[in-house]
């Protein structure tokens, strides 16, 4: 039987989202399922990861996985697969993951395919799903070769965990050659957010050009308040330095998929539709009739986002008074 | 400090991408090929970087030879030299042996800084600048928003999901950078007469140590199965503000009950 392997990462002291989503996904395959987690507090998430398919776990926890940057990671990892030879190894997309990522595929010859939205196999191996064009063609791709490198995006599947199980906990412990700790932390800045997190919000309030200043992002900041959403923001804006970065929707940002998006002077370029075309109802407001956003919009206002947002404060003010 | 900037050539992002129906290959033919926006923050960094520290650029790519004008772009700039790796053996090559080439071809050049953009704006792969930084056994400091540089020793500002980190590294070091880490220049009209005469190596994969069965589409360990048109959304309806526009979307939530 084939066997399976996702790279686990800690989101805090728990098991990232994206970890358990890939991990339920790959329970449906049939294959045996197995985790590797590179990290000082691996410990604690190993029972998370056996409830949601892993049947083992390869467990390393020097602080060196945390305090250096992927070598230290992408030296185990490769060490691991080279002995072990897994079917399949599959990545969150995160920053981390993709840096590991790239490294272990220098050091095992290993393919590796990114921005994965699907997984599946077939009698002749495994079939990745992704999307190009800003998600307008679909493409399905072979991988073939040894161990080969999946990574995939946040929020392709839903997370669930199974039965509770205790998965048979394998400690690795390599060293860590100290010309591999060249790359040091120093810091770690959680920006500061309120409300619910992006990612999770079942409504969306996103900015873009449109809103011609960055003090405007006020306006987003109330209406998400008055619907209990998240503000979430174009590339454009983003790297303008309007907004911080963990505000950003699309190719490079956050994939969304709320109940209602609500996408404010943002024109719809193909690097944004991707994070945010998988919403249930997408509203757009926007003064250029012609704009791509209106062909995804359930609801477009035509019109200068300047003046119907105020608009839409007072009305949704009223309606809570 | 001497430093090198990887680029692509990409088809222009504003245009409408095709994929042949038989090969399945991204077309290129007729389609206006330019530097990748995210790589031309690639190149102001690292003329930043080489401009503060007495130093030069090389670009460095790997691509058909019509993309010739995106490296000229680059040089333009104000790039010293460049070296594109062009064969045709390398159509169709997979995100490994791009990064094998690339690293061959910055291995030649002596450098000590590698800059990468985090990503191509046409493919976003992602993993070739790590690829490579392993390839050449050198630390990276990946998705720098700001970069500064202090003797030996580079220090960024990185991106991270939930905000960012200080991380640093000694050189030799690959650095990428996000498309918000700066603004990049306009070629200057002097810049853009002085890239015509620059020096464009053209080193051949034998040069470079590169096995041809280990490239292109025979080499890569992936295939693209089929691309098929995603669903489209149904057709929404698209009203004029007529100082009505708030009231239908907080109507339109209202049916949806999520207010």
């Amino acid at each position: 039987m084939a066997t399976v392997w996702v790279v686990a990462e800690l989101a805090g002291d728990a098991a990232a989202p994206v970890t358990l989503e890939v991990l339920t996904h790959l329970r449906t395959l049939g294959d045996t399922v197995e985790a590797v987690v590179l990290h000082p507090d691996g410990a604690s998430v190993t029972s998370a990861l056996g409830a949601h398919g892993a049947e083992r776990v390869y467990l390393a926890t020097d602080d060196a996985y945390r305090d250096h940057l992927a070598q230290p990671a992408a030296d185990t990892l490769a060490a691991l697969i080279t002995e072990h030879r897994p079917d399949l190894v599959v990545f969150g997309a995160t920053y981390d993951a993709r840096d590991v990522c790239g490294r272990v595929s220098a050091r095992t010859g290993s393919t590796m395919v990114s921005n994965g939205l699907g997984l599946r196999r077939d009698p002749d191996g495994y079939l990745v799903e992704s999307a190009i064009f800003g998600a307008t063609v679909q493409v399905t791709t072979r991988v073939t070769g040894t161990s080969p490198l999946v990574l995939i995006r946040p929020r392709s599947f839903a997370a669930e965990a199974g039965p509770a199980r205790d998965p048979e906990v394998v400690a690795v412990g390599r060293p860590i050659p100290e010309a591999h700790r060249r790359v040091r932390r120093l810091e770690s800045v959680t920006a500061a957010a309120t409300g619910p997190r992006l990612e999770e919000a079942p409504i969306v309030v996103s900015g873009g050009r449109g809103l011609q200043d960055p003090a405007n992002f006020r306006m987003l900041e109330r209406i998400a308040e008055l619907v209990h959403g998240a503000v979430g923001a174009s590339r454009a804006v983003v790297d303008a330095g309007w907004v911080p970065y963990a505000r950003q929707v699309g190719q490079t940002g956050k994939t969304v998929k709320p109940t209602v998006y609500i996408a404010c002077g943002i024109s719809g370029a193909m690097q944004h539709t991707v994070g945010m075309k998988g919403a249930q109802h997408i509203v757009a407001i926007n003064k250029d009739p012609d704009a791509p956003i209106f062909k995804l919009a359930d609801l477009g206002v035509v019109g200068d986002t300047l003046t119907v947002l105020p608009a839409l404060i007072r009305e949704l003010e009223q309606r809570g008074g | 400090m001497n430093v090198v900037v990887c680029v692509k050539q990409i088809p222009d992002p504003g245009g409408a991408g095709r994929l042949d129906p038989t090969t399945l290959a991204l077309v290129r033919d007729g389609v206006e090929v330019v530097l990748d926006p995210g790589d031309e923050v690639g190149v102001e960094a690292a003329l930043q970087i080489a401009e503060a520290t007495g130093g030069e650029v090389t670009v460095v790519s790997m691509g058909p030879e019509r993309g010739i004008d995106a490296i000229r772009k680059a040089l333009a700039m104000g790039a010293h030299r460049a070296v594109l790796v062009s064969d045709p053996r390398l159509a169709g090559s997979d995100a490994l042996a791009t990064s094998r080439v690339l690293a061959a071809a910055i291995g030649r050049t002596g450098c000590e800084l590698v800059v990468a953009g985090t990503e191509s704006t046409d493919g976003y792969t992602g993993t070739v600048p790590s690829a490579i930084a392993e390839l050449l056994d050198w630390p990276a400091l990946t998705f720098a928003t700001a970069i500064t540089v202090e003797g030996p020793v580079v220090r960024i500002q990185r991106q991270t999901e939930v905000g960012h980190d200080i991380v640093e590294a000694p050189l030799p070091v690959v650095v990428t950078v996000t498309g918000g880490a700066n603004e990049p220049r306009y070629p200057s009209l002097r810049g853009i007469m002085a890239a015509r005469s620059k020096p464009v190596a053209r080193p051949s994969l034998e040069e470079l140590g590169i096995d041809p069965a280990t490239v292109g589409g025979e080499g890569a360990q992936q295939r693209v199965l089929a691309a098929t048109p995603a669903a489209e959304r149904a057709a929404g309806e698209i009203v004029a503000d007529d100082g009505g526009g708030a009231r239908r979307i907080v109507d339109y939530l209202a049916t949806l009950k999520v207010i």
